[in-house]
């Protein structure tokens, strides 16, 4: 019997909107997609976009014998063989993409993108990542074997890229973490999230905790004009900004010169590097307004997680004031959080004791 | 900080020209002596133009006297404060410059026990102890109202001689006069008995705090202990409700101009003008208690005195109600703000520190009502009794001849008040003439020029060399003083055209600087404009909802101006030194309250 059989869930869509999802669809958006809906659920803005559900996979396998020729060809996998599973890698991913994706799944994809393109106009350039069932695991290499295809453009390419992010699922290493896991093939099913390509007039990171002292109540933001690459590599120096995270009050700012900006070459559908024009270097890229709601996204985020975040966000050219703030990826900080748990507990004096120990000793105020 | 950062001498800093004698003005006990230079050179002296901004007249210096001794009376001897003493003062060239007095470290341990019990009785029976003070205040106020001084008579009453008295007028008088002092000393004494309490449970608070968030700003740790239902705004909110039931019973246009009594005999005329005028005339007691300065002044001015300021700030608000503009503080807005910035930090904590952060935020506020309540009742209230009183006195021997104008009694100390009272009485008891009348005229004229010599240069921030750090709990939470302040003090920062100070109300704001020096200045205030003064007084509240930021020279993040302006959202930083000095009229500003930086645009 095909492992897949059990999977039909026929009768659900296809289609899970980012902004339309409820809870009990979590499950058929795979990891990455349960993630940009939850942001989206939490009132975190996540570039707009839609999950393709594991559903649609699981009809693709359904139709024409491909599950019961993938099972067969995995039956016969000889785990510490690399050729092998190199080769058993190569004729899945080609009985994949050979087939035709089924009718419905081709229409609700096609009609889903039209959708998202038209709120913008013309054919949306987008990212198609593949997010599967299994990301959750705690090796989060894993989540990094499945393919992300960038600046996608029209629905013809989407279907096709879809399709690739199903294959990806039996690329060698993949097939080899999960025998080696003894995870079978059965627990992995694939969703595929489509997602509008952001177009970054400034982008950064933001640290939920002051990373120097470790204090709690301090949002920290890296900024600089174009899209955040060189901000996360470290390849520019940014503008740096800190607030108060309750207050939202901005506490310094420090406004940095910038010589150049990764920007998007739409008509060549990459990244390329700029000079930043002379009047421009030395202004900040982000406006008050547009620091304070960094700061909320990024407060939004460790809320929801539970623990402090490192955030990386973009504001998007495509989209008005006051809505173009977006949560690129979201990571639990891990530094000072092992810091906190290791740190010794001290005990605290309240009452005419803790006032009596203020006195003898008392703290400066300081700004 | 160099080797040569420290404030001048005052041994070397010589009177404006004019006033050299200025010394014979103040008692001999408030001023720097030649024979204790080096003594007096040894200490590090701020100067707290907080409350006193200006240089004060003889008999002001009382204000001088009977709060910072009395402050210094509960460390030093109720409390048994462990490493603290009183404050010391001096006032020189007018101004008055303090120097706090530690407990010597060896004595500090055997205070710890008297400390646990007496100020723990106060702790634990905090609200109990309230009460009662507010019963005694009232008692106080209404025992300086029942004093009345009258001018001397011709004859004795003859009821006194019939009753066998067997005193005559005089010996009232004087004991009049030595029991308006004596209620005076009370109320400084009461003003002391739980702010000092208050300041070291915030104090405690907000050290936690700074532990647990090294970054956290003052204003937020303030703005969780604030109350929101706070007596000292009550002036403010009663003009507030007047100017609102004047649109609502049609009165508005009869207010509009003239004088008071023109207004006020206007508004008798309207169909329901004698509603608005009950309302106005319930409000005064105790509402219009109210100074335009901070209390420390014989020529503040108080409302009740002074009818046109209130009936000037009503009328700026009913052109704002007319407008349709929301006057009122938004109470329910401010309550739900205070409970959220304080649950958000509380999250951020973990289980044991949160328990410690309740404890201490339940004692921060349950102690806190009374830092902010007790100026309405002692520095306004009582003390526009006070000061009305005097001005009684000041009548009565101005029409007997002793000086030219009613307040000129201010020129004299306390103590000269007393001779005073003696030469007159004595003149009329013998039936000849007091010589006071061929005296004090001059002198005082003499004494006028000397206070006017005075106020012509500003005083110096601070004297001699400051510790390296300062760490003197009450310096920092009552006068703002802080080892950065100091530095920015020193490090002379004009050049640059930014300035420092305390980051006391958050908010970013640029406009047209307003350069107020006094409260006689506020009506030249245009809509839209930054406040820059020496001191601002919570009396002038009611042009705050004119106004787009605030610079102050002196005070600290629980000055009364910083509590007004976080009441108020105004962008504030105050403590800047001298800013008031170095910004002009009309210069554009930038206000960056959240991080205490004010920056001269152009």
């Amino acid at each position: 019997m095909s492992a897949f059989d059990t999977r039909n869930l026929s009768g659900t869509s296809y289609i899970i909107p980012f902004d339309g999802a409820v809870a009990a669809d979590f499950d058929r958006m795979g990891g990455k997609g349960a993630s940009l809906a939850r942001m989206t659920a939490a009132g975190v803005a996540v570039p707009a976009g839609f999950s393709v559900a594991t559903d649609a996979y699981a009809d693709m396998l359904r139709a024409d014998g491909l599950g019961d020729e993938i099972a067969a060809l995995m039956a016969a996998l000889d785990i510490d063989d690399v050729a092998d599973q190199a080769r058993k890698s190569d004729a899945i991913r080609a009985a994949i993409t050979a087939r035709p994706v089924p009718e419905p799944v081709e229409q609700a994809i096609r009609a889903a993108y039209g959708a998202l393109s038209a709120r913008f106009g013309g054919d949306l350039p987008v990212a198609v990542r593949s997010s599967a069932t299994a990301e959750d695991l705690p090796d989060a290499s894993f989540a990094g074997q499945q393919d992300t295809y960038l600046w996608v453009v029209g629905a013809d390419a989407v279907i096709d890229r879809v399709r690739a992010c199903w294959a990806s699922l039996f690329n060698a290493r993949a097939i080899a973490y999960r025998a080696k896991n003894g995870l079978g093939d059965v627990g992995v099913l694939m969703s595929v999230a489509v997602q509008k390509m952001v177009d970054a007039r400034s982008a950064g990171v933001a640290m939920t905790l002051d990373p120097v002292t470790g204090d709690r109540s301090r949002i920290v933001i890296d900024a600089a004009f174009g899209l955040g690459e060189p901000v996360v590599s470290g390849d520019i120096t940014p503008d740096n900004f800190v607030l108060d995270k309750v207050l939202l009050a901005i506490a310094k700012r420090n406004v940095a010169h910038k010589d150049f900006e990764l920007v998007v070459d739409r008509a060549a559908r990459c990244t390329v590097e700029r000079v930043i024009e002379a009047e421009r270097r030395s202004l900040s890229s982000l406006s008050d307004a547009e620091i304070v709601a960094v700061a909320r996204l990024a407060k939004a985020l460790e809320k929801q997680m539970g623990c402090p975040q490192d955030v990386e966000w973009a504001i998007d050219r495509d989209l008005p004031e006051g809505e173009n703030v977006v949560a690129l990826q979201s990571r639990p900080e891990t530094v000072w959080s092992r810091k906190a748990a290791s740190r010794p507990k001290t005990g605290y004096v309240t009452g005419i004791e803790g006032v009596l120990g203020t006195l003898l000793s008392p703290v400066q105020t300081k700004q | 900080m160099t080797k040569h950062a420290r404030f001048p001498s005052p041994y070397d800093l010589p009177p404006p020209k004019g006033a050299e004698d200025w010394k014979g003005l103040y008692p001999y006990y408030l001023t720097f002596k030649d024979k204790l230079r080096s003594e007096e050179d040894a200490k590090f002296w701020f100067c707290d133009a907080q409350h006193w901004p200006s240089p004060f007249k003889p008999f002001d210096a009382i204000t001088v006297e009977f709060a910072v001794k009395c402050l210094g009376q509960y460390n030093t001897r109720h409390y048994m404060v462990p490493p603290a003493n009183g404050v010391e003062y001096r006032i020189h060239n007018g101004y008055c410059y303090m120097s706090p007095v530690a407990v010597a470290p060896e004595l500090i341990a055997a205070r710890v026990p008297q400390f646990i019990e007496r100020a723990g009785h106060y702790f634990n029976n905090w609200d109990a102890l309230l009460q009662n003070w507010d019963k005694k205040v009232r008692a106080n106020i209404a025992d300086m109202e029942a004093i009345h001084f009258e001018a001397l008579p011709e004859a004795v009453p003859l009821e006194w001689i019939k009753d066998g008295i067997g005193l005559d007028n005089t010996y009232a008088l004087n004991e009049s006069y030595d029991r308006l002092i004596q209620l005076l000393y009370k109320t400084w004494q009461y003003h002391f008995e739980f702010l000092n309490l208050g300041y070291a449970a915030y104090l405690d608070f907000f050290g936690f705090l700074k532990g647990q968030f090294p970054s956290i700003p003052d204003q937020a740790i303030a703005k969780m202990v604030q109350g929101v239902e706070v007596d000292l705004f009550r002036p403010d909110d009663e003009l507030k409700k007047l100017a609102r039931l004047a649109v609502e019973l049609g009165v508005d246009t009869a207010l509009a101009s003239g004088t008071v009594e023109e207004a006020l005999a206007a508004v008798g005329q309207t169909p329901k003008g004698d509603v608005w005028l009950k309302a106005w005339k319930d409000a005064q007691d105790p509402w219009f208690n109210f100074t335009s300065g901070n209390g420390f002044y014989s020529d503040d001015k108080y409302w009740i005195d002074h009818l046109d300021l209130p009936l000037g700030y009503i009328r700026d608000y009913i052109v704002r109600v007319k407008r349709g503009e929301t006057i009122e503080r938004p109470i329910a807005a401010i309550a739900a703000e205070r409970e959220r910035i304080t649950a958000e930090y509380a999250e951020l904590l973990d289980d044991e520190a949160r328990a410690a952060f309740e404890g201490k935020l339940g004692l921060a506020r349950t102690v806190f009502p009374y830092v902010e309540n007790h100026n309405f009742y002692i520095e306004h209230w009582s003390m526009s009794v006070f000061w009305r009183k005097m001005r009684e006195l000041g009548q009565i021997l101005h029409e007997a001849g002793f000086w030219k104008n009613p307040n000129d009694i201010f020129y004299l100390t306390r103590q000269e008040i007393r001779d005073v009272l003696f030469d007159y009485g004595n003149g009329w008891a013998v039936g000849a003439k007091a010589a006071g009348p061929d005296y004090w005229p001059e002198e005082i004229e003499r004494r006028a020029a000397i206070m006017a010599a005075l106020a012509t240069q500003p005083p110096e921030p601070a004297l001699n060399e400051p510790p390296a750090v300062i760490t003197e709990p009450f310096t920092i939470m009552l006068w703002g003083i802080t080892t950065d302040r100091i530095n920015a003090w020193l490090g002379d920062d004009d050049t640059t055209g930014r300035f420092t100070g305390m980051a006391a109300s958050p908010g970013r704001v640029e406009g047209k600087a307003r350069v107020i020096r006094s409260a006689s200045q506020l009506d030249e205030i245009e809509d839209g404009e930054i406040l820059v003064a020496p001191v601002t007084a919570p009396s002038w509240a009611p042009v705050f909802g004119r106004i787009r930021a605030i610079v102050t020279d002196v005070g600290g993040m629980m000055s009364h101006a910083a509590i007004v302006c976080r009441e108020y959202g105004l962008p504030a930083v105050t403590g800047t030194g001298n800013a008031s000095s170095r910004i002009q009229n009309g210069q554009m500003l930038r206000v960056d309250g959240t991080t205490g930086e004010v920056t001269l645009l152009l």
